[in-house]
Formats: C-alpha cells, structure tokens, sequence
C-alpha cells in the first residue's frame, strides 16, 4: 500500500494525476493483496482506478507465486520486478499442495523478456527490517518507472514519519544496487 | 489550492473537516472505517470525534448535534445502515438543522460484508438524497455539498461510495474551507418531538418537496457527448464507480456515444434522463449492485431498447470492470460502431504477455490459494481449539459472529456453524437450542460485537431463562477493521483515556450468574474452565481474554527442535496456524518435518502445548541446545 502510494506521490510532483487502488485487509490474515497505481497527464484519460488486464507497462512483485497471479495484467512487452523469496500459504500447507517459489521464478524468467529479479530476504537482512521490501523493490524499479533516487526520497519525505526515513533510504538504495547485480 | 493524495474515505474526512463539521460518530466497518479514524488522526479543533457503541447510537447523537445547529457526519458500512435504519427513517420526518451528513459505504462482490445491499435503494425507501461520487476527488465535492443539501432542505443526506472509491487513491484539489459552523444551541419547538399528526404533515412536505430537491441536485448529474460530433446513436447511464468503467471502456473502444453520469439519483433525475434519452437508439446502464438507474429510466424510453442488469447484459451481482463493461458494449452495439473512427487499441488489441506465443500458457503454474485466515499467535485461534477439545464427543452447536473470529468456520478449526449479523450469534443460540435440546449451545462474540448488540441478547436469555453458554472472545480491540477502540479498552477514538468497561461485570449485572475468565493459551485452563462451563445448567459465560496480535508486543517466536520432530503434523491439522508448515528436512534425509515461520510467528505457544514429543521450544531455548535449523 504505501509502495503504490510513494509511486503515485512520485507522479505527482512530477505533475501528473495519479490514482491508485487498493485491497485493505487482507494482508495480515494470509490474503493475497494487489494495488494499480497509475497516472497521467489528465485525469480525463484514466478514468478508472482499475489497470484492465494485458495493460500495465510494470508489474512489482513482492513474492513470486503472487507474481505469477497477477501477470494477466501485464502487457506484451512490460516490465517486472519481483522477489524471488516465496511466502507458504498455510492453506495449501494444509492440503499438502505446496508450490516451490522457484517453480514460479522459472516460470517468470520465461514468461517475462524484461525481469529484473531482487533477493528480498537477502536485502531485509542486510538492511536490519523484513517491513522494507517495498522500498527495497521500488529502489530496484526506479528506472523503469523512471523516477530518479532524489523524486523518491522527496516522496519519502512526505509520507513517512522521519524516524522511517532512513531505514527505508538505506532499502531503496540496496534495491537500486540488486538490480544492477540482477541484470 | 494544493493537490494532495487521498484516499477516497480521507477525501470524504477532509470534504467534511472543509464543510466545518463540528460533531462525528461511526462504527467501524469495511469500507467505510478510514473516513473517521482520518478525522480521529487530524483531531481539528472544535470537532468532537467518537466511536459509538453502534450505527444506530452513531445516528442518535449526530441528530442530536444536528438539532442544536452542529454539522454532522456519521460513518458506517451499508449493514451499519440496517441497524441506524429506526432513527433514520423517522429522521426524515422530524427534519435536522446543521446539515447532517451520513457515509454508508457499500460493498459490491461483496468483498467484506454479509450482504450486496444498495444504499441507493435505502435511500428510495427511506425517501431521502443519496449522493454517489464516482471518484475520491469527487467524494470530497460531493461531501461538501451534501452538507449544503442537508442544510437548505433539513434533511439528512446519504453519502455512498463503494469500495473502490473509498479505497482508491487520487490527487484531490483542497478547496478554501468553510469556516466551522458554530452551533447555534437548541431551540425548543414542537417540531422535534415525532406524534403520528406531526408526520402526517411531514410526510405530505416529503412527497412535495421531491421535485424541488431533483432540481437542487442537478450539479451532480451530467450529460456528456464522447468522442466527435456527428449525432450519438449510444447511450450509457451510469453511476458511482460504474462510471470511472464506463468511461474507460468507451475511451478503449473509441466508441462514440452519449454518457448519462448520475451522482444523485434519488429522486431520480427524470428531466435529464429524457433529454439523455432524446435520439438515442439503445442505451446500456452500468451500476454495480441494484438495477436503481435503470429502474428509474425504464418508463422513459418510449420503446428505446434498455440493456442492464434486468436483461443480463450487465451482470446481477458483483463488482463490475471496465472489461465487462466492454464487451456489454460489444454485444449491443454493432461492430462497424466500435473501431469506426479513430479508435484507440481496443481490448482485443491488448495483449497480456502471460499466455503470448512465447511461452504456453499451459505451463503457467498455479499460485497457491490464500484465503483469509486468523492470524498467527491469534488469541481466537486458542478459544476455539479450547473449546473444539472440551466438547468432543458431545452434541454442540457453535454460533458464531461478525468479526475476525468469524474465520474460525475454516478447517482445521470449523468453529463456526452459524453466523448472520451483528450480535445475532447469541440470540440464534437461544432459538437453536429450544428446538434442538439435545445441543449444547455455544455462541462466540467478540468484546466490540458484545457492546454492538450483543448485551440485549444477553438479558433476553437470562429473562426468558435459556440454557446456553455465551463466549466472549475478548481480545481488547476491534480487530477485524483494523484494532478500533471501543468501551472496553479504556481509550477514546482520538487516543485519549476512556472509562474501561468490564465485559465481566456488565454480564453479572445481567443477570449472568456463572462467569468465569480464562487465558486461551493455557490450553489445559481453558478446556478446563470450558467443562466446568458445560457441566452447568442456564446461562453461563466464558470470557477468554488474551490481545489482538495487533496490539500485543509479540513475544519471541518458537522453533522445532527437528531432532525431536516425528513429522506427525499434529500442531499444523490442529490449529492451522499460518507460521506453522512442513518442509523436507536436508539434515535429515528429506524427512517431512514441521517448520515455523520466525517472521510470523508470535511465540504465542499454543503450538508448543500440543506437540506430543514437546519439541517445539522458544526460539532461545533451543539455539541453546543446539538445535533448530533445517
Ligand atoms: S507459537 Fe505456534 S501457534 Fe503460536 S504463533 Fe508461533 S507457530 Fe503459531
Ligand atoms: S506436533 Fe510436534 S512432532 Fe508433530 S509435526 Fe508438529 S512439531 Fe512435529
């Protein structure tokens, strides 16, 4: 949520229009949870909220399976950004229907010409927080989205608790840093 | 003035904040609960802010600021309005002074809600404004006029976004505020007292002012011509987040037609809808839940053809997209119309990349289903295990309620074999077990159900002498919504310290006689306390009293001593708490073992309780020991 927002911030000091949209919730109880953020020049041209399927230029993914669920929404030439450490579902835990992440990593390298694939785990460790894997993918899709590191951090700045500010920094500049190790 | 990010509940806050509200009240409930707390966070000067016990409480008291002269807003969800339906029908009658404005968010799906009921329609039943904004930006307009509205008639206003308004994001321009609107106190009068000759009269002005109302509310209904000049042969009428679909797909398809936008459609706007009309030679409603616009349409068109919901050309239930939307369009209109001139890609020209040639789509492999589920190291999850484990082997029936717990129906837990609405678990309870003696009779309710409309329910089983055990899963917050607080937690809306009501006392007084309290996650004090409770007769009551995970510091989380671990999956088919699953052990061969997730877990220890070989240990424990690890 915050991560849609910061991107929807960024849009607007760049004097764009943006909208995002939301599912609220679900996340803590083991839902899976999908934002669209997306902005224009006029708000005329996006009327919805809504990214319609086989539309949106990125798609960042917080857990690879998650990834793969939401890639209808991606268009033919799009981009992606997503973790590659995967997150059990209790419930097909339950069933004994357990997917290994990496099946969807595989799959993704296939399926997506332009993958930028992150170590989520591996940065949250090295930044001392689970709680900034947004950033740390953001950090990792700031060129495609094509904000500079000065656009984010000023959006930052506006929606974060200054205590935040430099933990969550510290995660967009690692982000920033994988990408160009994962390319 | 400045463009700031908002979401569609914070635009309708800061909409009111703008129209100089000075009194808010609500109930939690999703969609509609940010649009409160953002008043509770920004606490402006002068406003009072609270949490009411109920919606029908919240009404109350906002009628109340009204009739002194304060403007008002009250927050809830479309079931909330149910239960604020008694005040607000008579409301209308008796009139209000300081506008007073009232958000009931509805649900379409629905995504978090019993029922897909329509505000729309309460609002044509109820006879009252109903203001539908399509978009955050146009909440925080229409909340701001609907306070005007309110005003110039004297009557309450209904505000209904759904969920994608009230949860969606956008740039919305502040306008200069209107200074707060100080009230001007009572005045006495026998307007305000509601007899059966008084409403005769109102309701004779009720009828009359009708037309007088639809032309106040002309600003919020527009008619737009899209795409070019030559004379539109296509009509869409829509409404609410129908529109921002609607016009999507049109702009999609680069369709040219005529758009009826209507954002007030009680009383409906029958002199636009004919100028809409007028030419036209179909017309497609889009609108998610009740056919309302189309209703209201229907015996203007004169032989026009109507496509909606009633011919199923737009679906009966659900939420809508610009995508249905299209490809409605695509089987009324006739091709050479879509694509005609200047078309932009249509849907048929954009391509997912999953399924492309590239890559099979056979070969997509399926994500994991991810239902909804309690929490790891919830409290709930303990009660219900408890009492799972207590009244094996006999015949129990156990009602549930709205609230987080209402998860435990899922398996492993399958707790809940009822549930209706709000408060209801414990009145089902007295009826089921009339008719089924045999049962024993469990009804589960959360602390903030139980001061919602769970204490009536409550005395009625005492009174009429029922034979049940009432358990209040009091985890001190309402966690469902987000941890709101409410009576019992001894912490006002805006953070301050509140008188802390005692779920226990209020049940002794009455009339409860056996109350007992347990900690859930002493698993072997609360199976016991649950016996002790069964082997009673009449009412009795639990309350299990343990945190919300969401307002209790976790404690350290546990691990598995996978030396120890015989892979018999008891603490996973038991509890299904999601820290808890099974992975082959590389130290061991491969060997299914049960892992818990650190980051999730909570260390609540419900797990370590149950484990027949005792290896799961606090996490410290065992790093001691050596163990741990896969
Ligand atoms: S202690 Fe066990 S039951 Fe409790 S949260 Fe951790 S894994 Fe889940
Ligand atoms: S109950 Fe204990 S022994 Fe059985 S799988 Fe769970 S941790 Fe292992």
């Amino acid at each position: 949520m915050l991560a849609s927002r910061l991107i929807a911030q960024c849009a607007m000091d760049r004097g764009a229009f943006a909208r995002t949209a939301e599912t609220i919730g679900m996340a803590q109880r083991g839902g899976s949870v999908v934002s669209h953020v997306r902005w224009c020049n006029e708000a005329a041209a996006i009327p919805s909220p809504l990214i319609s399927l086989g539309s949106a230029d990125i798609l960042i993914g917080f857990e690879p399976g998650e990834a793969v669920r939401c890639l209808p929404y991606l268009k033919a030439g799009g981009a992606a950004v997503v973790s590659v450490n995967g997150i059990t579902s209790a419930v097909a835990s339950l069933s004994g229907r357990q997917v290994e992440a990496s099946v969807f990593v595989e799959y993704l390298r296939k399926a997506v010409p332009q993958l930028i694939l992150i170590d989520g785990a591996a940065i949250a460790e090295k930044v001392g927080s689970a709680k900034t894997l947004n950033m740390a993918l953001l950090g990792a899709a700031a060129d495609l989205l094509g904000f500079s590191a000065e656009t984010m951090l000023d959006a930052l700045r506006k929606r974060l608790s200054p205590r935040l500010i430099e933990l969550n920094k510290r995660a967009l500049e690692e982000g920033a840093m994988a990408k160009e190790a994962s390319i | 003035m400045e463009h700031i990010l908002l979401m569609g509940n914070e635009a309708v806050a800061y909409g009111a904040i703008d129209a100089g509200v000075s009194f808010v009240s609500g109930y939690p409930g999703t969609p509609s609960t940010e649009a409160l707390e953002t008043v509770a966070r920004l606490k402006p000067d002068g406003v009072h802010v609270e949490w009411s016990v109920n919606e029908k409480v919240a009404l109350e008291a906002a009628a109340g600021a009204s009739y002194a002269g304060a403007r008002a807003l009250v927050t809830m969800k479309q079931v909330g309005l149910n239960v604020a339906s008694d005040p607000l029908m008579s409301l209308n009658y008796v009139g209000v002074k300081g506008g007073l404005v009232i958000l009931s968010a509805d649900d379409p799906g629905p995504i978090s809600s019993q029922t897909e009921q329509d505000t729309r329609r309460f609002a044509q039943f109820a006879r009252l404004p109903v203001l539908d904004p399509s978009s955050p930006e146009e909440a925080y307009a229409m909340t701001r006029a609907a306070f005007e509205l309110s005003e110039l008639f004297r009557v309450p206003v209904l505000l209904r976004p759904t969920t994608r308004v009230c949860h969606a994001c956008s740039a919305v321009e502040r306008m200069e505020p209107t200074p707060l609107v100080k009230p001007s106190g009572f005045v006495k009068g026998k307007e305000w007292v509601i007899f059966p000759r008084l409403s005769y009269e109102a309701k004779k002005r009720i009828v009359a002012r009708e037309p007088e109302l639809a032309e106040a509310q002309r600003p919020f209904n527009k008619i737009d011509e899209i795409n070019g000049d030559t004379p539109a042969l296509i009509g869409v009428a829509c409404g609410g987040i129908g529109s921002a679909y609607a016009r999507e797909a049109i702009l999609n398809l680069g369709l040219r037609c005529r758009i009826l936008q209507i954002g007030a459609p009680n009383p409906f706007p029958e002199a636009m809808a004919a100028e809409f009309i007028d030419g036209l030679e179909c017309v497609l409603v889009v609108e998610e839940l009740d056919p309302v616009i189309e209703d209201g349409l229907r015996p203007l068109m004169n032989g026009i053809p109507l496509h909606g919901k009633r011919d199923g050309v737009i679906l009966v239930a659900g939420e809508l997209s610009a995508a249905i939307v299209e490809s409605a369009l695509r089987t009324i209109v006739p091709v050479r119309a879509i694509n005609g001139g200047g078309a932009k890609e249509s849907a048929s020209a954009r391509k997912p990349i999953a399924g492309s040639e590239d890559v099979d789509s056979a070969e997509r492999p399926v994500p994991p289903v991810r239902p909804p589920v309690l929490c790891a190291g919830c409290p709930h999850r303990a009660s219900f295990y408890a009492v799972k484990r207590a009244a094996k082997g006999r015949k129990a029936i156990f009602c549930g309620d709205i609230g987080c717990y209402t998860l435990g129906n899922a398996p492993p837990l399958d707790m809940v074999d009822t549930c209706l609405c709000m408060g209801a678990g414990v009145t089902v309870a007295q009826g089921l077990k009339q008719a089924d003696p045999e049962a024993y009779c469990f009804a589960f309710i959360g602390d903030s159900t139980f001061f919602h409309s769970g204490m009536t329910g409550v005395l009625n089983a005492v009174y009429n002498r029922a034979d049940m055990i009432v358990v209040v899963l009091d985890n001190r917050t309402t966690g469902m919504t987000g941890r709101q607080p409410h009576p019992g937690t001894g912490e006002s809306a805006v953070g301050e310290s509140a008188p802390e009501a005692s779920i226990e006392a209020i049940l002794r007084a009455l009339g409860v006689a056996s109350v007992r309290r347990a900690n859930p996650f002493d698993v072997e004090e609360a199976i016991e306390t649950t016996h002790e409770a069964m082997d009673e007769k009449g009412v009795r009551a639990i309350v299990f009293e343990a945190p919300c995970i969401a307002v209790a510091k976790p404690g350290k989380p546990m691990s598995i001593d996978i030396a120890r671990c015989a892979g018999c999956q008891v603490c996973v088919k038991a509890l299904g708490c999601p820290a808890l699953s099974f992975q082959p052990s590389p130290k061991y061969e491969g060997r299914i073992v049960a892992h818990i997730n650190t980051a999730l877990c909570t260390g609540c220890g419900l797990c370590a309780q149950i484990c027949p070989t005792e290896c799961i240990q606090p996490i410290d424990l065992l790093c001691g020991s050596g163990g741990g690890g896969l």
